[in-house]
């Protein structure tokens, strides 16, 4: 069990900069998903956490114990690699119960720890293989077995899914909530892939080129996202975001319609506006604020995305439930749902609607 | 070029010409050797050049192995290619570790230098090397030969070494760091095992090196109680040299070790030098 | 936990373990070799190079001492120099020149599917296997009329009048050697050619087949180019080690008959072997690696200008 804290964490290679003033705190038995696109620094950030990579300035805590200094192996961490890291000339339990080896643990002891997260992973008939006779989803399962038979404080897990196919990965996704629920420690897990960031996490790191930019639950950083960065990183189709100048009762879109929204801006400017494809809506004419045709049409049952083009105002998506009779050259009038959508600054930060 | 594009026969019977070609041209003088070696003394003259001997004795390498010294040269040429196979595939290691793992001030320098040796001529230095070398008294003595050898295979088989490192990810030991180890624990329990077959390959191109060394050898050694076996060969050859059948037989034997190291590596020799190509 | 410590405290200690992982540990693990290197080769060279200044006689022990440039200009005046580096030079280009071809042949040839190809591939890449000092005697004996076939052959083929040793002619003894050093160096090439060979992606050769590619067109615009860095750095790190290389010429004709075939390295080693002059000796070496120098800067420059990579 642990409580991490980082305080004005910074990352340079030689004289180059990556990374600096990283603020967090993670709650003991707490799920924190690293989240952002490749090049962020979530990887280098993960590896800092497990002492694989030097800090190079600011204060790292575990339980209120200072230990930038503290070499990997006295962290008690576990970490699951992206490439499972598995050792090729051992087999399944001596690669599960290799960090009780090296800890000089009871033989019997480290036997019945291995054999128990064997079966809890359904592991327990291929102990004495070799990881290159196992398959991709095996050799995750093992690789996971190797951190639950540490009963370590925190588990870390760097991009852990990212080598799987997509029916798997959805099986070990669950997987890993279910883990995280039984033992109830501290994990951080590192991804570019938002499903698994919303889907797991007790709270969300979103970083982008070496800084956080937003920290929260995945429904604050759905619904209220405290930039336009995180705005477009979260949520699946990506937000439409549309030009905006502050007008008279709202702010007007390029075309010249006026939203109402934006009454509470204060003294800042609104410059763009941002709408989620599932908060357009497509209504009749006289209804609608946007006019212009589908160009494409997705059909995607549970779903319909009408890609459209609104004539001086640009491209939209919108997303409509279930199927919708629309095919690719009709006419098409949208309306926005003003409750939810969001206004930003010419510096992309978000402004309290 | 594996396509369903049919070759003609032409091509085919022409591949297959050129390819015993090559095998004959490799072959051939190690045929010679080893068909001199078994001809009887009796008939070296008057079939010297016939391709296949009427009769054939092992009568030269007995007298070879009985009642010369090249029983004594073999076994000093063991003890030289051993020793330094052995100490150099160790300092290699750890320096060929060091390449692979770390970037550390100095790196390019250190690799710098290490190439530099491998092309300025070696008998530059033969003059030193005896001087120093009789200085400590060290003259005749396989130790030297040993020191010397060493240190001239070093840069190589560290670039060997590396490539080998290179090629086991970097994961497996960071994860071992995680599970408890120390950097030399993790080295020790999770690379070492991994890099096996290189450090074998290693040995063996250095144990083929020290085996064929010559001209240091000549210069060093000069009694016969410590010479190695490409000097005794060479004592022996401008001794007796008409001894055809038995020089040859001493040849054969010469050739055994070499090639014995030859088979064990030959299957790494593409594949190692192919791993490190695809990276280049 | 003893490595607590507050913040204060903890920075030159962050310090101090950055230092010691990246500045300290790499030398404990590399300290053995550059001893070695050091103390075996650095030293000694640089030893050497203050002889080529000296005169270090060991038959003449009591007149040595520092000469200025004495040796160089005795060199400028040696006929056997002179004649030591056309030696060289012919003797590199003839060696390379044939390696290098029949090497890229054994090397395409290969690269392609036939019955039985790990065997012949191991076959072919014995010669490189066998120790120097034995391929060369076993040359030496092959061109002796008494024992060895190939003067029969030559005689029979009407390329030599008669059945005798070519390398006791001066005009035809530089044959032997180089027969020797192909023969012992087609392995080298082969395999570091087949090596680039096996890298080059087959999706390239599927891609130029769909676009309609002879085969030669698929030799000329998609092999050769991607062998060509190889071939690059291959040829010229194979010119210095063979213009180095004594030992096959010092064992098969000693430098004889009448110096036709004594290049640099050999010139060196005799002279420090068999005269005992190291002052000399080790002048003639640092004219030979000023003239590698030489050489590898032209090709350095040349590469500069040629590929623009």
């Amino acid at each position: 069990m642990a409580r991490i804290e980082l305080h004005n964490i910074a990352k340079a290679y030689g004289s180059v900069e990556v990374m600096r003033d990283i603020n967090l705190t993670i709650e003991d038995g707490e799920f924190i998903v690293l989240v952002g696109p490749s090049g962020c620094g979530k990887s280098t950030l993960l590896r800092m956490i497990a002492g694989l990579e030097p800090i190079t300035d600011g204060d790292f805590r575990i339980d209120g114990a200072r230990m930038n200094e503290i070499p990997p192996r006295d962290r008690d961490m576990a970490m699951v690699f992206q490439s499972y890291a598995l050792y090729p000339h051992m087999d399944v339990s001596r690669n599960m119960g290799f960090s009780l080896e090296i800890r000089k643990a009871q033989k019997e002891e480290r036997g019945r720890k291995v054999a128990e997260a064997a079966q809890t992973l359904g592991l327990a008939s291929l102990t004495e293989r070799l990881p290159r006779a196992l398959s991709g989803g095996q050799r995750q399962r093992v690789a996971m077995g190797r951190a639950i038979v540490r009963d370590p404080s925190a588990f870390l897990f760097d991009e852990p899914l990212s080598n799987l196919d997509a029916a798997l990965r959805v099986e070990m996704r669950l997987e890993i909530a279910r883990l995280h629920q039984r033992l109830n420690a501290t994990m951080i897990y590192v991804t570019h892939d938002q499903v698994e960031a919303l889907t797991l996490a007790d709270r969300i790191v979103v970083l982008n080129a070496g800084d956080i930019q937003q920290v929260g639950t995945p429904l604050d950083l759905y619904e209220r996202p405290s930039n336009k960065f995180v705005a477009q990183f979260i949520g699946s189709p990506t937000m439409n975001i549309l030009g905006v100048v502050q007008s008279e009762g709202g702010v007007k879109l390029k075309d010249g319609t006026v939203l109402n929204v934006g009454s509470e801006t204060g003294q800042r400017q609104a410059h763009e506006l941002g709408v989620r494809p599932e908060h357009l809506d497509v209504v009749a004419e006289e209804a609608a604020h946007m006019r212009g045709v589908a160009e494409l049409v997705e059909h995607l049952g549970s779903d319909t995305n009408i890609h459209a083009k609104i004539p001086g105002v640009g491209p939209v998506l919108v997303r409509q439930h279930g199927h919708f009779p629309m095919k690719t050259g009709d006419a098409v009038n949208i309306a926005v749902d003003l409750e939810k959508a969001h206004l930003f600054g010419p510096d992309g930060v978000r402004l309290a609607a | 070029m594996r396509t369903l594009r049919q070759s003609s026969p032409v091509a085919v019977t022409g591949k297959y010409l050129a390819l015993g070609f090559y095998v004959l041209f490799a072959l051939f003088p190690l045929y010679w050797l080893a068909k001199i070696a078994i001809t009887p003394d009796k008939l070296i003259f008057t079939e010297g050049t016939a391709l296949v001997p009427s009769r054939f004795t092992f009568e030269n390498f007995r007298t070879v192995l009985l009642q010369t010294d090249f029983l004594a040269y073999f076994r000093n040429s063991l003890v030289v290619s051993i020793g330094t196979a052995a100490i150099t595939t160790c300092i290699a290691a750890a320096a060929g570790y060091a390449f692979s793992r770390f970037d550390f001030r100095g790196k390019r320098l250190v690799i710098a230098v290490m190439l530099i040796t491998q092309m300025f001529p070696l008998l530059m230095i033969i003059a030193p090397i005896y001087k120093i070398v009789a200085a400590l008294g060290l003259l005749n003595s396989l130790t030297s030969l040993i020191i010397v050898y060493t240190a001239f295979n070093i840069p190589f088989a560290t670039f060997l070494m590396q490539s080998f490192f290179d090629g086991i990810p970097k994961d497996l030991e960071e994860a071992g760091m995680i599970d408890g180890c120390t950097r030399f624990e993790a080295l020790r329990k999770i690379i070492l095992p991994l890099t096996l077959p290189g450090l074998g390959a290693t040995l063996g191109f250095i144990f083929t090196a020290a085996w064929s060394e010559l001209l240091f050898a000549l210069m060093l050694i000069n009694s016969n109680e410590t010479m190695t076996f490409p000097v005794g060969l060479l004592t022996f050859v401008s001794k007796f040299s008409v001894d055809w059948g038995q020089m040859m037989a001493a040849g054969v034997l010469a050739l055994i070790p070499s090639c014995l190291f030859f088979i064990f590596i030959q299957r790494y020799l593409v594949q190692g030098l192919t791993s490190g190509a695809v990276k280049g | 936990m003893t490595a607590i410590a507050d913040s204060a405290s903890g920075e030159p200690r962050a310090r101090g373990s950055f230092y010691f992982r990246y500045m300290v540990e790499p030398y404990l693990y590399l300290s053995p070799a550059i001893i070695l290197i050091a103390l075996v080769m650095l030293v000694p060279l640089a030893i050497g190079i203050s002889y080529a200044f000296q005169s270090v006689n060991l038959l003449r022990p009591f007149q040595s001492g520092w000469v200025g440039l004495e040796n160089f200009q005795t060199l400028w005046n040696d006929r056997k120099f002179w004649l030591a580096l056309t030696n060289t030079f012919w003797w590199t280009l003839g060696s390379i020149t044939f390696q290098f071809f029949l090497g890229l042949g054994l090397a395409l040839l290969l690269n392609t599917q036939f019955y039985g190809k790990r065997l012949v591939q191991a076959l072919v890449f014995l010669p490189w296997a066998v120790p120097t000092f034995l391929s060369a005697l076993t040359w030496a004996w092959l061109f002796n009329p008494t024992i060895g076939p190939l003067p029969h052959w030559l005689a029979a083929l009407g390329i030599l009048s008669e059945p005798f040793n070519i390398l006791g002619d001066p005009n035809l003894a530089m044959w032997g050697p180089i027969t020797a050093n192909v023969w012992f160096g087609i392995p080298f090439f082969a395999i570091t050619l087949l090596a680039a060979l096996q890298s080059i992606p087959g999706e390239l050769y599927e891609a130029a087949e769909i676009d309609g590619a002879s085969s030669w067109q698929m030799f000329t615009k998609i092999t050769l180019p991607f062998l060509a860095p190889m071939i690059a750095i291959t040829v010229m790190l194979r010119t210095i080690w063979i213009a180095n290389f004594a030992d096959l010429i010092f064992v098969m004709t000693g430098g004889g008959p009448a110096n036709s075939t004594q290049i640099l390295s050999t010139y060196i080693f005799t002279t420090a072997f068999r005269k005992l002059d190291f002052g000399y000796a080790s002048a003639i070496a640092v004219a030979l690696l000023g003239l590698l120098l030489i050489y590898a800067v032209i090709l350095l420059v040349l590469r500069r200008k040629l590929v623009k990579i």
